[in-house]
Parts: C-alpha cells; structure tokens; sequence
C-alpha cells in the first residue's frame, strides 16, 4: 500500500478494498520508523489520524459519497493553523500555540487525515530547513543533505512515505526547491488560487499554500480540493476551478515552450542543465514548439525579493509580542517585555529579516530600497506578460543545484538566497510554477520548473505530465 | 556599511533586543545583503508604477454583515496572561 500514489490510494479507499484506517495505520507506522533518521515531523499525530480515518470510513459505511482525496493520510507544513493541534511555525516564539481555527486549505479536504505537522525553516524564511528551532530535517535520499527549504518537513515526508502527500508554502520557492531536492512534485498555484486564511503569514503578496506529491496526477487532485475562492480571504480568486484531473491527459501537442535564457547560464550545475535540456526535448517530441524566452530583469528579482520580503515580514512578525499569543519573557516595563521576547524567541534568520526589513522601510531608505524594489517587480511582470505572448510555458531549473550537504551554506546567508534564484521571479508575479523530477544528477534527484501565465495551472500540469512520464523517474519511497 | 550605532538603532525600531554578539554578527551579514541589494539601484525606474501586489488588489473590502466570530474564551485561549476578559501587560515605561 505504501507504493501507491495518492490517486490509487484514495480510489481504493472510494472502492472499499482498503479502509481509511488501514491507511492512516500505515503511514503512522511509517512516521514512527522513518522519524529518527529523517525527522520531517515537529508534531506527529497518530491519535488525530486515526479518529479521521474512522470516520472517513463510518461515512462510507453510511453510503455517503466521500470526495476524490478523503482518507488519504496528509503531512501539513507547520505554518498552517490546525484547530486544537499545536501550531509552532518551526520556532520557539510558538512552541506552545493551538490555534482556534482551521486553515481553509486544510478544511477544504473534509476529514483531513492529518498524519503530523510538518518540519520547516522558522516562519518559512529559508532554503534548508535548517532554521527550524527544532533541530534540521534530512534528506531521505541522503541523510548528509539537506531537504531544501522551508518546506522541506513536508517534502522529505513525502519522500519517506510519511503519509502520500503534503501541503507546503511557496513564498519564494519553498514548495517548489524541497520538491526538487527531495524527487517529488511540487506546485505553487496562482497568487489567489488557494485561500491564505489560517496561514501565519510571512509575506503576504507573495504566499501561497501548494500541494506536495508523488506524482503530478496527485498534484492535480490535491490542487482541485484545495482551490477556489474563500470568503474567508478576501485576497483569494473567484475565477472558476477547472477540472485538473480530466485536463491531464490532453498532451502538449502545439504548446509553446521557452526554456529561459538567463536562468540556464552561470550557476546552474552542469548536471541540472542537462536534466532540464532533456525536458526540453521530450516536450519537443512530444509535439510541443520549443524556443528560447528572455526575462530581461531576472538578475534584479533576488535583490528584489530580498526587500520586498524582509519589508512584509517585519510587518507581519509584529504581531508575535508576548501579549496575545505565544511566549512572554517577563519584564519590567512593556518595550522591555516586547524586545526580551521578540529576541528570545525569534531564531537567527527571522532576526535578520525583521532587521533587512526595519532597515528598508525605515526613514531615509525607504524609497531607496522598498519603493524601488516594488517598481523592478512591476518590470519582472512586464517581463513574463512579454514571455506569454510568445510562449505557453517557460522552462527553467527549480534549483540552481542538486541537494546540498547540511551546515554547508549555514554561515552564508548570500549563498543560501541563491538557491531561489530560479524560482523567485513566479512569487513576484504571482504567477503559477510547478517542480517535477526530470532525473538525476551525481545520484540526487533534480526538479524541472514549468511557470505559466495566471491561473493557467491545467497547462502547466499537462506539460509536468509529458516531462514525468518522459523522464523515466518514478516515485519511490526512501530511504 | 552598516555602523553598529545604526544596526542597535534597527533592532531598537523593531523591538528586538539583540546580544552584542548578535550585534556584531547580524549587523556584518546585514552589511553584506545590502550591499548585494543595492544592484536594484543600477535600473532608471522614473515612471515606472510599483506593484504591491500581484493581483493589484486596493482596499480589499468584504460587505459589512454581521459574521461569526471569536469567542472572548477563543480570543483568549493562547494568551500569557489573563485577567477576567483582558489581556495583561506590564505597565508602559
């Protein structure tokens, strides 16, 4: 059972041949092995999964018609708000927080049969999953490396079985760059696909919560449970939901395809080059036309996203102050409790944000580096508007590399912001990108990026599909 | 660069007390991304419009009905310190 993907999991849970139970059974069994050596989970949840499971299957027995997706067990990144299950956003700040209320992403699923609250870098800020104040999670194909990040809990619990799927955030990549790292599919929708309620917010123009799967079929499924307009968030979409699943078989024949000219060059490891290349071509054989696109103001998205980012965070972190919510270092006088919290419970890399972010925003520097980052994002989105006129889908790596050793990048945070460089300009743009495996480099797996003009996510998961089944990679649990 | 004057004067906007070894460190690596961040400078952006959002969304009002809400239990559930139906903070220095 534990082979299956998501999609033949829950048609056997739809059919009777296998119960909830026996599946959220399984996938515990799975935590509870994989965890020491992996540990993608900050908080396993057995009892939770189980009570789910069982009453997926007393509805069943009831005859009630149970949706595509319910009862397949589900690891949930730990920035999402799950009601009476404490949420910590990977810090200390929030060790002891039960939210009240549950994510609209997570609701969407019926009775979601949530295995545990997955490992990830502190309030989604970083690229390794090494920023979790609760020690780094591990790369199931090498236990050496790191997962990518933030999500990087959820993609190594995927990769390990630890449940058939999860659900991550993408604020500057961190659905898609763990995805790539740890050999499973990862897919940002549309900025407004997916409802933002009951997510701790990081930087809220550019969040997006984004399934994490075995496959892009599953990708597909789990996209159309989540997707819609919620009244809840008033930033989500109201434009219509297709039906991902029946789109996916329709090929690529005629798409236009723009593998992306800056994003190939300096950087990018040869082996990721090649794997992405050969994408290139198995979409090209596959019937699609295949060019070269430009995005002009790529080199500016990094130093871009690294104001714009930072900015929102240290608006959006304000609000954890020791008075509401979360922990409290007493002290004399309320500035003094406020900045003793704040410092206590924030890790290294939050601190540097607030701090980059305090900066930009403060008095003297704000037009220099804010008010102009925001204007280099209105030229990147001018620059994609440019590149779907001509192309479909645009074409790049996710990663500039394949999974990299833990603690190598730790001291460097430049050298970790990198890791985004491919993946950052679709947050800006608010436009969809999904990872899919295309193969290996030095034995480690390596994600192709497909970005799409908005809301054209059933194009994109067409074109993932010819890639996947082109590139020979097939799921397979590790480690 | 950023001086060390500046990078407590930061940390003091954003509430955050920070060790002097943290001073030293955040505020040298604070040094370094700005200087990498500065690139953005390089672009003539004169009459270009900024994008805060990627949906360009302004003043995202909903109806003004009645909707459920919070209970004052719910509201205070995870807060530090209580008292009857407040929030308890120490005195403002």
């Amino acid at each position: 059972m534990l082979e299956l993907s998501a999609f033949e999991l829950a048609g056997k849970i739809a059919s009777g041949e296998v119960s909830a139970r026996e599946a959220a059974e399984a996938a515990s069994e799975r935590v509870e092995a994989a965890e020491p050596e992996v540990h993608a989970m900050i908080t396993p949840t057995p009892e939770l999964a189980l009570e789910r499971a069982e009453r997926v299957d007393e509805r069943r027995a009831r005859g009630e018609e149970l949706a595509p997706w319910e009862g397949v067990p589900i690891a949930v990144k730990d920035v999402l708000s799950t009601r009476g299950v404490r949420t910590t956003c990977g810090s200390r700040i929030l060790e002891n927080f039960e939210p009240v209320y549950e994510a609209t992403a997570l609701a969407r699923l019926g009775e979601p049969v949530v295995v545990g609250k997955a490992n990830m870098d502190e309030f989604a800020m970083g690229s390794s999953t090494e920023n979790s104040a609760f020690g780094p999670t591990r790369n199931p194909w090498d236990l050496s490396r790191v997962p990518g990040g933030s999500s990087g809990g959820s993609a190594a619990a995927v990769a390990a079985g630890e449940g058939w799927w999860a659900l991550g955030t993408d604020t500057g990549g961190s659905v898609r760059q763990p995805a790539a790292l740890c050999g499973i599919v990862g897919l940002k929708p549309t900025y407004g696909r997916v409802s933002r309620y009951g997510l701790v917010a990081f930087a809220s123009s550019l969040d997006q919560i984004g399934p994490m799967t075995r496959d892009v079929r599953d990708a597909a499924l789990l996209l159309s449970a989540i997707a819609g307009r919620d009244p809840r968030d008033s930033t989500s979409a109201s434009a219509e939901v297709p039906d991902y699943l029946a789109e996916l078989d329709r090929g690529v024949e005629g798409l236009r395809v723009g593998i992306i000219g800056e994003m190939m060059g300096e950087g990018i490891e040869p082996g990721v080059r090649e794997v992405v290349e050969r994408a290139a071509r198995s979409l090209e054989e596959a019937g699609a036309e295949v060019g070269e696109a430009h995005l002009p103001h790529q080199e500016y998205a990094l130093a871009a996203y690294y104001i714009i980012a930072p900015a929102e965070v240290s608006s959006n972190l304000a609000r954890f102050d020791g008075v509401r919510y979360g922990m409290r270092v007493e002290a004399e006088g309320v500035h003094e409790m406020f900045r003793r919290t704040r410092g206590r419970g924030f890790g290294d890399e939050a601190k540097r944000r607030i701090m980059l972010g305090t900066y930009a925003l403060s008095s003297g520097y704000y037009e220099a580096y804010y008010a102009q980052a925001q204007k280099v994002r209105t030229r990147i989105i001018e620059d994609f508007r440019a590149a779907f006129s001509r192309f479909d889908v645009l074409l790049s790596p996710t990663s500039p590399t394949v999974a990299f050793g833990l603690g190598e990048k730790v001291e460097d945070p430049l050298a970790m912001y990198a890791q985004d460089i491919c993946s950052i300009p679709a947050n800006l743009a608010g436009i969809p990108a999904i990872s899919v495996p295309g193969g290996l480099s030095e034995g480690l797996p390596v994600g192709v990026q497909l970005m799409g003009n908005h809301f054209a996510e059933a194009t994109l998961l067409r074109a993932a599909r010819t890639v996947e089944e082109a590139s020979g990679f097939r799921f397979e649990m590790r480690p | 660069m950023i001086s060390r004057d500046e990078v407590r004067h930061v940390a003091e906007l954003a509430r955050l007390e920070l060790t002097d070894e943290e001073l030293e460190r955040i505020g040298g690596q604070l040094g370094a991304i700005l200087q990498s961040i500065e690139k953005i400078g390089e672009l003539d952006l004169s009459g270009v419009p900024p994008t805060a959002n990627p949906l360009n969304l302004t003043n995202v009002l909903r109806p003004d009905e009645p909707q459920e809400e919070l209970s004052v239990e719910q509201a205070l559930a995870n807060a530090p310190e209580v008292e009857g139906n407040l929030f308890v903070v120490p005195r403002i220095d």
